[in-house]
């Protein structure tokens, strides 16, 4: 980390680096929006796409610690959908997943269903935060009560709770934020921003490394705004356009040839001591 | 003697399915006679059509989700509220008091749209 900007380089440079250089002393995978349970054009098969990315989390050279899925577990919160998909990513190397839900995966009863199975120690609608090697992780959820013509919500409670959380942390601490939606605003016209991240933001002012990891929106984007890198993953289900590049925020379709080149995972390795972050994402092709 | 009688049984079965089915045809025909109107409201590329709808007291507005996305139709005054609706699936609501009933979906609350009633 230097001067607040994080590198990140194509994983077609990470033969150069030596394994330790690569993969630094924190490595874990970022998947995202696996959509279990769509069917339509766009992608008929969510589940070959899902064990793809699996696979290409087994080829890495060294195994990551630990993967963040990002929301949109399934697509229609049925429990067939997050049963595939526990499934699925039971064949992944790594075997401890952090989940945040996604809007798809709290339809119909309010992410009960969601916590009962992946929000064991977590605080109300499942945030929680974490460390892993003296990084600190929040878990942050902005799926819930979304308010006509508005964005992604955090809402009062979860931010009196983040400010808590992150209170007694020294300013050196390094800090990863994963949530669904995107933690700034991308494209509000599509609903693709969180009403209250500024909020949020202003809780995490002091650490000298933010790095905000989020989904929803199904393309890679970045940002670098001061000591924050923010940072959306691919799906590994379906592309979504560019904003405003289409009439609505739809599922895309490419030619089937394409499909795995808009579809991927992201590799996020902390190097400490070199104040290096790599986000490396990587398509299915 | 055992093959004779669940023939039996099996036909006795079709025969009051048969009956359910004639029945459910009678009562489809009925109720449609007896309403005042019905009135479509399309979803169709994350957006409602018409976005204001304007109708009598009385009418049922039913819902039909054409993307390929699940959508919602939820009242923001709590008055009613759909179950999530996947491609193709609908849901109606009858407004029996006059009044503007404005509504989003819950996934995308970006998508708004209203009922006036008369």
């Amino acid at each position: 980390m230097s001067g607040g900007v994080l590198k990140s380089y194509s994983l077609s440079r990470l033969p150069e680096l030596s394994a330790k250089d690569a993969m630094g002393e924190l490595s874990f995978v970022q998947i995202s929006d696996s959509h279990m349970g769509f069917n339509k054009p766009a992608n008929p098969d969510v589940a070959g796409t899902l064990k793809a990315a699996v696979d290409k989390i087994n080829a890495l050279s060294a195994a990551p610690e630990f993967m963040l899925h990002t929301g949109d577990i399934s697509h229609l919160s049925k429990p067939e959908e997050f049963d595939t998909v526990d499934q699925i990513l039971k064949g992944a190397k790594p075997q401890e997943v952090f989940y945040v839900p996604g809007e798809h995966d709290v339809l119909n009863d309010d992410g009960k269903q969601f916590l009962e199975r992946y929000g064991k120690g977590s605080k109300g609608a499942g945030w929680h935060s974490f460390d892993k090697k003296g990084t600190h992780f929040i878990g942050l959820v902005n799926v819930m009560n979304l308010k006509a013509g508005g964005l992604g919500t955090l809402g009062h409670d979860q931010l009196e709770w983040l400010e808590d959380d992150v209170k007694h942390l020294k300013h050196s601490t390094p800090i990863v934020v994963f949530a669904h939606i995107p933690l700034w605003s991308v494209y509000p016209e599509w609903g693709w921003g969180t009403e209250d991240s500024a909020q949020a933001l202003a809780y995490l002012k002091k650490f000298g490394s933010v790095t905000v990891l989020n989904g929803h929106i199904h393309q890679v984007m970045q940002k670098v705004e001061g000591n924050v890198t923010f940072h959306t993953a691919c799906s590994t289900a379906f592309p979504q356009p560019q904003p405003g590049k289409a009439d609505s925020p739809g599922p895309m379709k490419v030619p089937a040839e394409q499909l795995k080149s808009v579809l991927g995972i992201t590799d996020v390795n902390y190097v400490q001591g070199q104040h290096a972050l790599a986000v490396v994402d990587s398509t299915l092709a | 003697m055992r093959r004779s009688v669940s023939i039996a049984v099996l036909t006795a079965t079709l025969l009051l399915g048969v009956g359910t089915i004639t029945t459910g045809t009678k009562n489809v025909l009925a109720s449609a006679q007896q309403k005042a109107e019905t009135t479509e409201v399309k979803i169709d590329n994350f957006s409602f059509g018409p976005a204001t709808l304007t109708v009598p007291v009385g009418t049922t507005v039913t819902w039909t989700n054409r993307d390929d996305i699940p959508h919602t139709v939820v009242s923001t005054d709590g008055v009613f509220k759909s179950k999530v609706l996947d491609t193709d699936e609908k849901f109606s609501f009858t407004f029996s008091k006059a009044g503007t009933y404005p509504y989003f979906c819950s996934i995308h609350p970006k998508m708004t749209g209203k009922v006036v009633v008369q």
